[in-house]
């Protein structure tokens, strides 16, 4: 069974066609990158999973249920592009409220700082953390009531090439040994060699959705970046 | 609705709070200066610092508690981390009632502040019932949250949020029968202060000031707070939505 499956999905804010008619499916258990430039549509898309995004048409099953079921809120864990964290509590504050929303207790916070790399930081303020560190809070809040399924906006952008490296690490364990669905958000391309399937949005429409290694061998192309834009270009040129 | 969901998002508030040293001060030091400044403007004729010192004491958590809790919700709905909660299981009821509680007990702590000035500092003359007062005091701080939650849905910003205060407040103050008794207002001034919670408050702090027994009036004044914050919890949660276009 799929942990995501989207068919005909159509949205639009404000007169503009933000998804437009996109279809695509997300394996469980399966680490998969959904990218694109900024304004393709990916964080309307990740909206609509969690269901705070209304929709014009199309269905959207997600763990086997439509998309905003009550029951979906236990089993989802959700970041959003900004930080979305108490700046005036301390790191571990935020994680035991997000673990007690779960049904989860103090030792399941303790264990979510240190998944995150922040074990020694657990009295800190928020407001008096680094950039990195409190977008790491914010994903330990996702990640503390063990989720079946991991949205997350954009976690990796800004943080240094070692962060970013040590989280995709964290993204993969999170897949291979807990059997978490992860769905991560990215405008940088390079990231996307971490990834067993790629999503590439622009312009709302779903331009491929194969694995890293599938994607070259469609377009002959040697890099991701180049894939990336010879599927652009196609795009472009009416069959 | 799950209570133990309820009193994490009520410990939540309250820990951010004490955070808040500044803000903590202000709403307790705040109301005291003020009925000490009341009592000192009307010195040459004692009976009005008398006459509307209880009353005050009701108006002072309803205008406070508005203002800080319709500037945190508008927090909550600008920093995405009110998004984000209605992504887990916390239920909208269980978010607005944890923001009242929380701010029902700062409201304890200002109201036994400023009623402990006003009883045994100021000379203002002994209620009928010290606890019921506070209970009036209480339920009008919830009250005022109740109502900041819900206006916090017009406001797009802080700023914003602020400017209701005079409107959502000011009016209030106007028709309760503080600035002059509803009885002597037009018919049909008269007639929509009826429907103004601060009315009731005013009514019932001011019986039990000069009274020497609780009147059940009082108790009757209670319960159309209580009712009025109950409701306006209840439109309030309405403003929160999970799915937005």
């Amino acid at each position: 069974m799929a942990a995501i499956e989207i068919h005909q999905l159509v949205v639009r804010r404000r007169g503009n066609t933000v998804l437009d008619h996109v279809d695509l499916a997300v394996p469980q258990g399966s680490v998969t990158g959904l990218l694109g430039p900024s304004g393709s549509g990916k964080t309307t898309l990740l909206r609509v999973l969690v269901g705070a995004q209304r929709r014009q048409s199309g269905t959207v099953t997600v763990l086997g249920r439509p998309a905003g079921h009550a029951a979906l809120r236990q089993e989802l864990g959700y970041t959003t592009q900004a930080a979305s964290v108490y700046t005036d509590l301390t790191a571990l504050e935020n994680i035991r409220y997000h673990a007690t929303l779960h049904g989860a207790g103090r030792a399941a916070a303790l264990d979510a700082l240190r998944r995150v790399d922040l074990a020694g930081y657990s009295d800190r303020l928020v407001r008096a953390m680094s950039g990195g560190q409190v977008s790491r809070v914010s994903l330990a809040c996702a990640l503390v009531g063990r989720p079946k399924l991991l949205l997350l906006d954009e976690p990796t952008v800004g943080l240094d090439p070692v962060l970013r490296r040590d989280l995709w690490a964290l993204f993969r364990t999170e897949a291979d040994q807990h059997g978490t669905t992860l769905v991560v958000s990215s405008h940088v391309l390079d990231e996307a060699g971490h990834c067993d399937r790629l999503l590439l949005l622009r312009e709302g429409r779903l331009i491929a959705d194969d694995t890293p290694a599938g994607l070259l061998r469609a377009t002959g192309a040697t890099d991701l970046d180049d894939a990336f834009l010879e599927l652009v270009t196609n795009m472009e040129v009416p069959a | 609705m799950n209570p133990r969901l309820t009193l994490a998002t009520a410990g939540r508030v309250l820990a951010q709070l004490r955070r808040d040293r500044r803000t903590i001060a202000l709403v307790i030091v705040m109301p005291c200066v003020l009925l000490w400044l009341f009592k000192e403007v009307f010195a040459a004729s004692h009976g009005v610092f008398q006459q509307l010192a209880p009353a005050l004491l009701a108006v002072f958590p309803l205008t406070i508690m508005f203002l800080i809790t319709s500037v945190a919700m508008v927090r909550e709905r600008s920093s995405g981390t009110l998004e984000r909660l209605l992504t887990t299981p916390l239920g909208k009821g269980d978010l607005m009632l944890g923001y009242g509680l929380a701010f029902g007990v700062l409201a304890l702590v200002q109201g036994l502040a400023a009623s402990g000035v006003a009883l045994g500092l100021l000379g203002m003359a002994t209620p009928a019932s010290v606890p019921l007062l506070l209970l009036i005091a209480v339920a009008n701080a919830v009250l005022g949250s109740a109502l900041g939650l819900g206006v916090s849905a017009l406001a797009t910003s802080e700023f914003q949020a602020v400017q209701f205060m005079p409107a959502v407040i000011l009016p209030q103050f106007l028709l309760c029968g503080l600035v002059t008794p509803t009885s002597s207002m037009a018919g049909w001034l008269d007639g929509v202060s009826r429907v103004i919670p601060l009315r009731y408050a005013v009514d019932g702090m001011s019986r039990l000031a000069h009274s020497p027994t609780v009147v059940s009036t009082v108790w009757w004044d209670l319960v159309v707070i209580a009712g009025c914050a109950v409701i306006a919890l209840v439109v309030g949660s309405t403003t929160l939505r999970r799915t937005t276009a």
